[in-house]
């Protein structure tokens, strides 16, 4: 009983990365196993919990309800390709730390990127609308309410274009390949002509 | 909470995917798979062969005419729920997208699939029945159309057939002069509505139409007398219990959001 | 002094690495370990007769499967019970692996070993088992098997109740709930052949302890095993359970077959085979007078246990011992019988008996109220405990077996505090208005006394390196609270040094071995004094080191910013980090600083290079063991809206005042404050573990186990009154739990205040609150 394989190839943080899965390899699982990124966590596997939230094609999505083979060729933005390369956090991340909008961190990284998401898409959001894009994750530890003032005080950081290094928040950097060779100029990653502002490419 | 193996598929067009529907009936149609691969997760089907539709493009597209809205299949609830044209020719869809789950599963999940999951406790399939919509199906042996209130045959049961894909659903414009709402009672935001009622109200005759998710095995729809049309929907509702309600709150609340929702439908501008 | 951090509000040390998504959680360690997957029971109660693994033989990947049969000495024993007490007269706990008999759906039957969690999986799918199925027994009304039946009275109750002019009689119900971290329970297991070492990481809020469980099940030496407790995503008491079948199969498995193994619990597992807590039926009688002064308070309850008791009868104790909350009883009786059924164990989840307590008591002082149509508020100052009544004795013993004393509060002052922070005196005005416009809204108001920082003990090592780096360690370990952190503050306050100077490890037997664990509130109580004890006689040693070198005085110096220094002449100084190198007298020199510890460069003294009574090495180590607990309190307000059609609830507002003694973190206070009441609500409106009579749990995924979205909490407005603790240095209580006790509690209250209608029962869903109104709105 010998399961076909998938060649499939990535676009993780800006960087092209190949894998070899069966067919139902999850697309959480192919980062955090396949992949070694294990930032992205598998919170519940049916969908509710937001744990596993990454951009797909700057969407947020869920990756424990994708399957990877699905995803091939795809861009994809986990909670590693936050940061900068010089390890400077976002804005995002540096408010939801200003404001304890964490304790254990198992359901952050998906919050982080359904923020990422909302603030590409609205970078003003109102209370309702915040309430609204964080209402489909699920935290244990903080009553939500940090994590929506983390939310607001990102929305202002990033207003106050304190976006960071232009490459910051979009070329995630890779512990195996080397950030020059990820095709920054091409997909919905590529940086921003002269912003680090997530979303300012499309706007 | 792994899937089970499955043979996967990825045609690059309808006439592929339909070919291979065709030759392996027991395949099942994968798009958004926001409902479909929980079901695979907690191993409660085992599909043994997968054809992913996500790289057909020609069901990615959204055409609005003055007539309706013709939805493809790899339509994103999201992206329709944007569609600013969409709404203005079909306000209901604007009114139940926002209502299904939550954003981040509406980037993912398709008008379509939500239909052809046929959940009765679902928005969408609920938004179809009423507005009268066609569900087109490609199949080996063609094409055909197929309506709403037919299509819906028993909860998560349709009338599609083993080879057969859902290509486009094909919602007809809201009338003129007629307003619509979309309200529902859920116990988390987001949830599954115990009761949700979408309706239609012909502003000039008072015509009222209402459709029902939750609270019958498929979308009812009912023209609703202009005498006690809450009771009448009471009436008519065929509620089932489970751990979240009982069927008799369900019924009282097929009335009271059924006058809520001809409020807001008379009262939309 | 510039160093004081204790009490600010300082930014999380945690976070940074976790933002980044560089916490390491069980399941992302040991990417090349074999993955394990369980059969388990889909039965409440029924004899396995058969194991067939034969069609699982061919699945790819397959290792191992294992059943009772293989499991050697005492691992084929019942696990251990972990805290016995004489009422608990049939105690009962499970086997690793089910042998002949299964007790509730989900206990393992069958454990699979394979490549990776899939293709477990697909072999565990594949095993056939028999069972020869059993009636089950589900409910607390159907229950019948006693495991534990306790009483305890202080003053005569019968007589106080006989001659109270007017009594009461009420019956409530909590329904189940559970913990439910987003990360589930997780193992990893390696064994190091070279070494002849096992290490076990576990998903555990007690290293400690599970590396010693471990050790005494595979009959290995305690100093063969060693335990970390990685990055944990989230506890909230089901942590604390162990050793659970998974922890002891998963190191046996890897050392049998040299391989190392791991199990990841995955969500519909964690509703069925971790464990849950809250059911009881409580049944009251309550004797006052025309004043609602209560003269007796008589409680019998009954307590749902589940399957089997590994965690002994802790939480029917605490509800027992917390139930008399902030008021006087002149006369307390209470008496519960745990019963066993066919469903999940039942060990704490945050609150452990107090929320019922808190409903039980609370819904009581109500309907005194109501009963002598009396302010609730009103009854409630008239009977609580005032100041100069502490330390105020309840006669009870407590769940560490020690007295329940309350040491410190000012009740009435926190009750001033919480009517002025949501407006209670000018509610009726505001309750007028709602209904004037056909609004219903209502108002509640619930007390709680929390009996924090139990012992045994906690210990803690600070120790600062040649280069400045001081490194604190502790055993007990951390899932959010942010330790790491508190520790840090209070080590930098304690010594004088800049907190980035400070790194601290929880949870990781290598670095601390002795520790009792993480519940109860009791870390910051426990491990923060024990950490602030080790860091003054860190303080003290650095001090005399420091004082020969300056010829000073020991009692002439200070630390300010890392620099050791003679007060009122900085110039006389000597940094601690080469206090620390002077503190090792070497032979050899590895490094620019060390040279000045070398035999030629230390100047020679009368006596030893290491005087008689010290030790090389710039470090402390002590231990804090209280006397009893700290008690921590608190009341919360509510004011809500019922939809009088639907009977939806909505949250207007919710404001707290609590009271924790000493703040070290107020920040950090408050995070722990918003996350309880968010499960206080959800307790009170969401959340049930619904089983039908077979004893299936209906909704064992987040579809149907309905956890709070952010648009489910409400906001949470906070005030704080600090009354130390006069029982530890730090003057602290503990913060951890207070925020879920009163949640059911006080919206039960202004439910009942917003309808008119009874709450006796707890969750109270819109379909619940139509039929108790009647089935009409």
């Amino acid at each position: 009983m010998t399961e076909e394989q998938h060649h499939i190839t990535l676009h993780v943080n800006g960087v092209p990365r190949t894998a070899t899965v069966p067919a139902r390899r999850l697309l959480s699982d192919a980062l955090r196993h396949d992949l070694g990124l294990t930032g992205t966590h598998a919170g519940c596997e049916h969908g509710v919990c937001g744990c596993c939230t990454v951009l797909l094609d700057g969407e947020p999505v869920r990756s424990c309800l994708l399957l990877a083979v699905t995803a091939q060729g795809a861009a994809i933005r986990t909670v590693e390709g936050l940061a900068g390369p010089d390890g400077a956090l976002h804005p995002i991340q540096r408010a939801f730390a200003e404001c304890h909008g964490l304790q254990c961190g198992f359901c952050t990284p998906g919050f982080l990127m359904t923020t990422a998401g909302l603030l590409d898409r609205s970078p003003a959001p109102t209370d309702g609308e915040i309430e609204e894009s964080m209402a489909g994750n699920l935290c244990r530890c903080t009553g939500y309410q940090n994590i929506t003032t983390s939310v607001r005080r990102a929305a202002e950081l990033l207003a106050a274009g304190q976006g960071g290094d232009p490459a910051g928040p979009w070329a995630g950097e890779d512990p195996q390949e080397p950030v020059a060779e990820a095709p920054l100029a091409a997909g919905p990653y590529a940086p921003p002509p002269g912003g680090g502002v997530p979303g300012e490419a499309r706007r | 909470m792994k899937p089970p193996p499955f043979r996967w598929s990825s045609p690059g067009t309808t006439a592929e995917a339909v070919a291979l529907l065709a030759a392996d009936p027991r395949a099942k149609v994968l798009a958004g798979g926001q409902s479909l691969i929980p079901l695979l997760n907690m191993r409660l089907a085992s599909p043994p062969h997968l054809v992913d539709i996500n790289r057909v493009a020609e069901l990615d597209a959204v055409e609005v005419t003055g007539d309706g809205v013709r939805v493809g299949a790899l339509v994103r609830q999201a992206h329709l729920e944007r569609d600013e044209a969409a709404r203005k020719v079909c306000p209901l869809l604007g009114d139940a997208l926002p209502l299904v789950a939550h954003p981040v599963i509406r980037n993912r999940g398709t008008v379509v699939g939500s239909i052809a999951h046929g959940d009765p406790a679902a928005e969408l399939p609920a938004v179809a029945a009423l507005l009268g919509a066609t569900v087109r199906i490609a199949s080996a042996a063609g094409v055909r159309d197929v309506p709403a209130d037919v299509f819906f045959v028993a909860p998560l049961e349709t009338a599609l057939r083993p080879g057969e894909l859902v290509t486009s659903v094909w919602f007809p414009a809201v009338p003129p002069a007629t307003g619509t709402a979309v309200v529902e009672l859920s116990r988390r935001h987001g949830d599954y509505a115990l009761c949700g009622v979408a309706a239609t109200v012909d502003r000039e005759t008072g015509a009222a139409r209402a459709a029902y998710l939750g609270v019958a095995p498929v979308p009812l729809v009912l023209d609703l007398p202009a005498d006690d049309p809450g009771g009448y929907a009471a009436a008519s509702v065929d509620p089932e219990a489970d751990i979240h309600a009982t069927a008799a709150y369900r019924r009282h609340l097929a009335t009271v959001l059924t006058r809520r929702a001809l409020a807001a439908a008379r009262d939309r501008p | 002094m510039t160093t004081r951090v204790f009490g600010e509000r300082v930014e999380r040390r945690e976070d940074p690495r976790l933002l980044r998504g560089e916490g390491r959680y069980l399941d992302d360690l040991g990417h090349d370990a074999l993955e394990v997957a369980f059969v388990r029971s889909p039965h409440a109660h029924a004899r396995v007769l058969d194991v067939d693994v034969t069609a699982a033989l061919d699945v790819e990947g397959l290792v191992a499967i294992y059943t009772h049969e293989d499991l050697p000495g005492r691992l084929a024993d019942p696990l251990p019970l972990l805290i016995p007490h004489p009422a608990l007269t049939a105690p009962r706990t499970a086997h690793a692996l089910a042998k002949d008999l299964v007790r509730h759906v989900g206990e393992p039957v069958v454990m699979v070993v394979a490549a990776d969690r899939y293709l477990a999986e697909d072999a565990a799918d594949r095993v056939r088992v028999t069972y020869e199925v059993l009636p089950p027994v589900v409910g607390l009304d159907r229950a019948e098997e006693v495991a534990a039946h306790l009483v305890q009275e202080v003053g005569d109750v019968d007589a106080a109740l006989a001659a109270a002019p007017r009594t009461l009689e009420l019956r409530l119900d909590i329904e189940r709930s559970a913990s439910t971290p987003l990360e589930g329970r997780g193992v990893y297991a390696r064994w190091d052949a070279d070494d002849q070492r096992l290490r076990v990481y576990s998903s555990t809020q007690t290293p400690t302890s599970v590396r010693f469980a471990v050790a005494a099940i595979l009959g290995l030496p305690d100093s063969q095993v060693e335990c970390v407790a990685p990055d944990v995503g989230g506890g909230f008491g089901v942590k604390i359970m162990h050793p659970w079948p998974e922890e002891v199969l998963v190191p046996w498995a890897a050392r049998l077959l040299g391989r190392e193994v791991k199990y990841t619990e995955d969500r519909r597992e964690h509703f069925v085979a971790a464990t849950h807590e809250r059911a009881q039926e409580q049944h009251v009688r309550v004797g006052f007078d025309d004043d609602g002064r209560i003269l007796a308070l008589d409680v019998r309850f009954l307590h749902d246990h589940g399957a089997y008791t590994p965690y002994g009868i802790i939480v029917p104790i605490i509800t027992s011992t917390q139930l008399p909350g902030p008021y006087v009883l002149p006369a307390y009786r209470v008496e519960f019988s745990s019963l066993y059924t066919n469903t999940v164990p039942v060990t704490p989840y945050r609150g452990a008996g107090r929320p019922q307590a808190a409903f039980c008591m609370e819904r009581t002082v109500d309907r005194i109220a109501a009963e002598l149509g009396l302010d609730r508020a009103e009854v409630r100052r008239r009977n609580i405990v005032q100041p100069e009544q502490m330390p105020y004795d309840l006669g009870l013993t407590f769940q560490d077996g020690r007295p329940a004393i309350y040491d410190s509060g000012d009740f009435p002052a926190t009750l001033r505090m919480i009517t002025d922070l949501i407006g209670w005196d000018d509610f009726p005005r505001r309750k007028a208005e709602a209904a004037a416009e056909g609004r219903r809204i209502g108002i509640g108001l619930a007390c709680y006394v929390e009996g924090t920082g139990v012992g045994p003990y906690e210990g803690g090592h600070v120790q600062v390196e040649p280069n400045g780096r001081v490194n604190v360690s502790t055993g007990l370990s951390s899932q959010g609270q942010g330790h790491q952190t508190v520790f840090a503050q209070i080590v930098a306050t304690e010594l004088g040094v800049p907190m980035e100077d400070v790194h601290v490890v929880t949870g990781d037997t290598r670095r601390f071995g002795y520790a009792v664990g993480t519940f109860a509130s009791r870390a910051a109580v426990m491990s923060g004094n024990a950490i602030a004890l080790a860091a003054r006689e860190l303080r003290a040693k650095a001090l005399r080191i420091a004082a020969d070198a300056l010829e000073a005085s020991p009692d002439d110096l200070e630390i300010v910013e890392g620099i050791v220094r003679v007060k009122g002449s900085p110039d006389a100084a000597i940094p601690l980090r080469t206090v620390a190198v002077l503190s090792n007298p070497l032979r050899y020199s590895f490094s620019e600083e060390s040279r000045a510890a070398t035999q030629f460069s230390l100047p020679v003294r009368g006596g030893p290079p290491v005087p008689r009574g010290e030790a090389p090495g710039l470090e402390g180590r002590d231990y804090y063991s209280p006397e009893r607990s700290t008690f921590a309190n608190g009341m919360h307000a509510a004011i809500v809206e019922v939809d009088p059609e639907t009977a939806d609830v909505t949250i207007l507002r919710y404001a707290v005042v609590h009271d924790c003694g000493n703040l070290i973190n107020p920040m950090i206070v408050e995070g722990q404050i918003h996350g309880g009441v968010a499960q206080g609500v959800a307790g009170a409106l969401y959340e049930r573990m619904a089983y039908d009579e077979h004893g299936q749990l209906q909704n064992a995924s987040f579809m149907d186990f309905l956890m709070p979205y952010a648009t489910e909490v409400p906001h949470i407005e906070i005030a704080h009154l600090e009354t130390p603790s006069p029982l530890n240095p730090l003057g602290i209580k503990g913060a951890g739990e207070a925020g879920v006790i009163p949640g059911s509690a006080v919206l039960a209250a202004a439910i009942e205040d917003a309808t008119g209608v009874a709450i006796a029962r707890m969750p109270v869903s819109p379909s619940e609150l139509f039929e108790l109104q009647g089935g009409s709105a």
